[in-house]
């Protein structure tokens, strides 16, 4: 198998992997980063959210070869300790609960506040589609606001 | 780097090479007393419970599987409370099976379930803070030389408290582990209370906004593979050959196995093992449930229901209609529901000759050992379960489906290896939530009050495959719970069951037999309200003046909710009360019916008692997780049959509810000092009722059939 490079959190990865592996999991198994959550595999749950130069993107169903240069951003690349605004009002509303759809969840709502600062409710319905199964969706929404309040 | 919850995971796995996986929390120093040394050494164990080291980091052991519903936070609560520490400080670990402790008196094993952890654990827990505040309150005294009862505990210390001199418990646990645990305990008096009742952070938050926390389908073990498994596409079907050459070529595959159910591709990790297993030629044998399908079972429930069932309950003459009465016939049918919990099964497992380990998100630690020890051919204290994470559970993870497919391909391939199911591998392998007809039969004087009832349950039997023994001629208690406790005051009721074996299995599913049995009831006395031309909040309350809890929960559920008040053109308000897992909770929808016939949920009032809350946050989470689950179920769920197969397989055909789609949810909680009852579960049988009741009084359709799709 050829070797394909990604720039994962700033670092350039080497991995052998089938070019059709998605994303997912080159990310889950070949670099570590278990952040991202499998849930579907079919980029509707979006549980597998990443940043792909700052775009929010389901990585489970995106091959590794359709990476190319462009960067990638991780849950654990998102900040450090916790301190990006939508990690911080995560943690103010206490948002997950079981927690597996978060990092995703997080991830979407930090694309989306990058692109509209400000959201209203129904830009909050249109951008984030993710599933939660466990209804942490009132606390997820304070939590927008919140964080773009603080933003 | 330290930070406002302690240590980063990261770092303190650097520290001290722990091996758990991830089921750490921070941890923070306290600040000593001037000249109180504190050394680092081995954590020692003061209870079942507890560990606390010398420099003072403390440590809880939580028996209970977290999958979501906060049981990490609650429990240390109730021991933290007792210890008169700060909940915030403690890292917490979830126990392995073995201690008599875990055991949870519901199951008789050490497991997850039942909304039973706060009210199982509310005595035991308080008890076990108590004593090693006893043990450490008089390791101080006897080093003071003064008495025990001259001291007290303190935020994490024993002070004395005329001299005003301290120690921290670090100080203290190993003079304090060698005193014996005191049997006899004074536990506080509520009004003592600084941790119990008040809305402490989660202590699972900050590892779940950084993606740190570690999952069953995190876990990482050195030389581990990944298996997927091919299953069956029949219930009770089997293998009848297969030939592995196509899928061992795909590169990354190791080796290809055959199961117990079904055969296990491996690989160096979860896609060549998925392109593994999408490369493997199989023949199934499909067995007797090859032709079974929805309306197979429905015809089958639907001539089941119609026969004489095992009675549960039974008052007055239900034989003949009362002289004089009105009579309605009704006859409610539900589907078979899937978990679909947002982390698909999986586990972990590396058997080994002398020993075996197990790293699982499960709901039954026991059950999970019992399974090692079968396969493993170890006895019981050679198997190690390490109780991870998990993304949801809803009763699904009580099952060992998955344990015994991790146990077999380890066992196999002589490796540790994590077996993952695909989401459509988890949705067509499910333990259902049993589909159900019901037929209820009522009858009303020339008043409109009620003079019978009868209500006979056809559905499937979880407790015959699980706990046979429970099952006794015919008669499945779980099966008519929430029928047999219809509370409502009427004079001749009867209330039956009637087991079918439909071939489709069937478990443990968010509020269980309750999630249908709710839907019935509580539809059918809303038609006896309106066969009475009542409004069904009053003529409620008229039936429940014994029953002052339910009465409560109602009266405040309405006041909240402006029952009777007017609401904009086109909504309307439905309501049901129900007690399960002995918490009463009464809910008001309030809906509209689009054009096209699409029902939308705007808002649900939810009033709740469940007796002494530990903390509230959580209390209102479970309400929103649980009517989210049941709203789901009732406006979308369904699992179908066709040919013996699940028509369903992944999230663009199973429908779940998204942001855009919540209710505004609000949460009433009736104080009370009454010994706290379960919150994970009682609020999802509820909502279909209330959601349906205020379709009826908006467009006088009556629901009778979940989910409810479109009103047409």
């Amino acid at each position: 198998m050829p070797a394909i490079k990604l720039s994962v959190n700033g670092t350039t990865h080497q991995v052998e992997v089938a070019p059709d592996t998605p994303l997912l999991w080159v990310l889950r198994d070949n670099i570590g980063l278990t952040g991202t959550k499998f849930g579907c595999g079919i980029g509707e749950c979006g549980a597998c959210t990443v940043h792909v130069d700052g775009t929010a993107t389901r990585s489970c169903a995106l091959p590794v070869s359709a990476v190319g240069d462009k960067s990638i951003t991780t849950i654990e690349g998102l900040s450090d300790n916790r301190s990006h605004a939508v990690q911080r009002a995560w943690i103010a509303e206490d948002v997950p609960q079981c927690g597996y759809c978060q990092s995703g969840q997080i991830m979407a709502v930090a694309a989306l506040l990058t692109k509209t600062p400000k959201p209203t409710d129904a830009d909050i319905d249109t951008a984030i589609t993710n599933i939660c199964r466990c209804g942490t969706y009132p606390r997820l929404r304070a939590a927008i606001h919140r964080a773009a309040g603080e933003g | 780097m330290t930070t406002p919850y302690g240590v980063s995971r990261r770092d303190f796995l650097q520290t001290t090479g722990a091996a758990s996986v991830g089921l750490l929390i921070g941890f923070s120093l306290q600040s000593c007393a001037p000249g109180e040394k504190l050394v680092a050494g081995p954590p020692v164990p003061l209870t079942a419970w507890l560990r606390i080291t010398p420099d003072d980091k403390i440590t809880i052991l939580v028996d209970r599987s977290e999958m979501g519903q906060g049981v990490a936070t609650a429990l240390p609560m109730l021991l933290a409370e007792e210890l008169a520490i700060d909940v915030s400080r403690v890292t917490v670990e979830f126990a392995p099976p073995g201690d008599t402790a875990y055991v949870n008196p519901d199951f008789g094993m050490q497991g997850t379930g039942g909304s039973s952890s706060v009210r199982e654990g509310w005595l035991p827990l308080r008890t076990a803070g108590a004593q090693a505040r006893q043990m450490l309150i008089a390791a101080a005294a006897a080093d003071w030389q003064v008495t025990p009862g001259e001291c007290r505990a303190e935020d994490g210390a024993v002070v004395h408290i005329n001299s005003r001199r301290s120690r921290r418990y670090g100080t203290l646990v190993a003079a304090a582990a060698a005193l014996p645990v005191p049997t006899n305990v004074t536990l506080k008096d509520a009004k003592e209370w600084k941790v119990i009742g008040t809305r402490a952070k989660r202590t699972d938050t900050p590892m779940k906004v950084d993606g740190s926390a570690v999952y069953g389908i995190d876990v990482k073990v050195p030389g581990m593979l990944v298996a997927v498994v091919a299953r069956p596409p029949v219930f009770g079907g089997k293998v009848a050959r297969f030939d592995a050459t196509k899928a061992k070529a795909v590169p990354g595959v190791r080796d290809v196995v055959q199961l117990s159910s079904g055969i296990a591709v491996v690989a160096d990790g979860y896609w060549p093992a998925h392109q593994g297993r999408a490369a493997l030629e199989v023949t199934w044998t499909d067995g007797a449930n090859a032709a079974v399908s929805t309306a197979s079972i429905e015809a089958l429930l639907a001539a089941r229901v119609a026969r004489p069932g095992v009675q549960a309950r039974h008052e007055g003459d239900t034989d003949a209609a009362p002289a004089g009465s009105i009579m309605l016939d009704a006859t409610y049918r539900m589907p078979y529901l899937a978990h679909a919990t947002m982390e698909p099964m999986n586990c972990t497992a590396h058997v080994r000759a002398d020993g075996v380990e197990i790293w699982a998100p499960t709901q039954l630690q026991t059950g999970a050992q019992m399974t090692g020890a079968a396969i493993g051919g170890v006895p019981l204290e050679k198997v190690v379960v390490h109780t991870t994470y998990m993304g949801g559970g809803f009763g699904r993870r009580v099952e060992q489906d998955f344990v015994i497919e991790a146990l077999e391909t380890s066992k196999a391939v002589k490796a540790p290896v994590k077996v993952i199911w695909s989401r459509e591998d988890d949705m067509q392998h499910d333990f259902y939530r049993a589909a159900s007809h019901h037929h209820i039969r009522g009858g009303i004087d020339a008043a409109g009050k009620p003079v019978l009832w009868t209500h006979r349950v056809a559905t499937s039997s979880s407790m015959m495959r699980l706990v046979p023994e429970s099952v006794k001629d015919g008669l499945d208690l779980e099966v008519v719970e929430g029928a047999m406790a219809m509370p409502y005051a009427i004079p001749n009721v009867h209330v039956d069951c009637v087991l079918v074996d439909t071939g489709v299995p069937v478990g443990f599913w968010r509020s269980v037999n309750n999630s249908y049995n709710g839907f019935a009831v509580e539809g059918f006395i809303d038609e006896l309200a309106h066969l009475a031309k009542q409004d069904p909040c009053d003529y409620r309350r008229s039936l429940l003046t014994a029953a002052p809890r339910h009465l409560a929960v109602l009266n405040l559920a309405a006041e909240k909710a402006g029952w009777g008040t007017p609401l904009p053109t086109g909504r309307a308000r439905g309501i049901s009360v129900y007690k399960s897992f002995q918490t009463y909770v009464a809910e008001v929808a309030e809906v509209s019916v689009a054009v096209d016939g699409t029902p939308t949920v705007h808002r649900v009032v939810c009033a709740v008692d469940c007796g002494q809350v530990v903390n509230p946050a959580i209390v209102e989470q479970q309400i929103e997780g649980s009517i989210v689950m049941g709203l789901t179920a009732a406006l979308w769920g369904e699992i179908t049959l066709d040919k013996g197969r699940v028509v369903q397989g992944n999230f663009d055909t199973h429908r779940m509810m998204r942001l855009k789609e919540m209710p505004v949810v609000e949460v009433h909680i009736l104080p009370s000092s009454e010994k706290p009852t379960g919150v994970g579960e009682p609020a999802t049988p509820g909502i279909a009722p209330a959601v349906c009741n205020a379709i009826f009084a908006l467009t006088g359709k009556r629901i009778r059939t979940l989910p409810i799709g479109k009103v047409v």
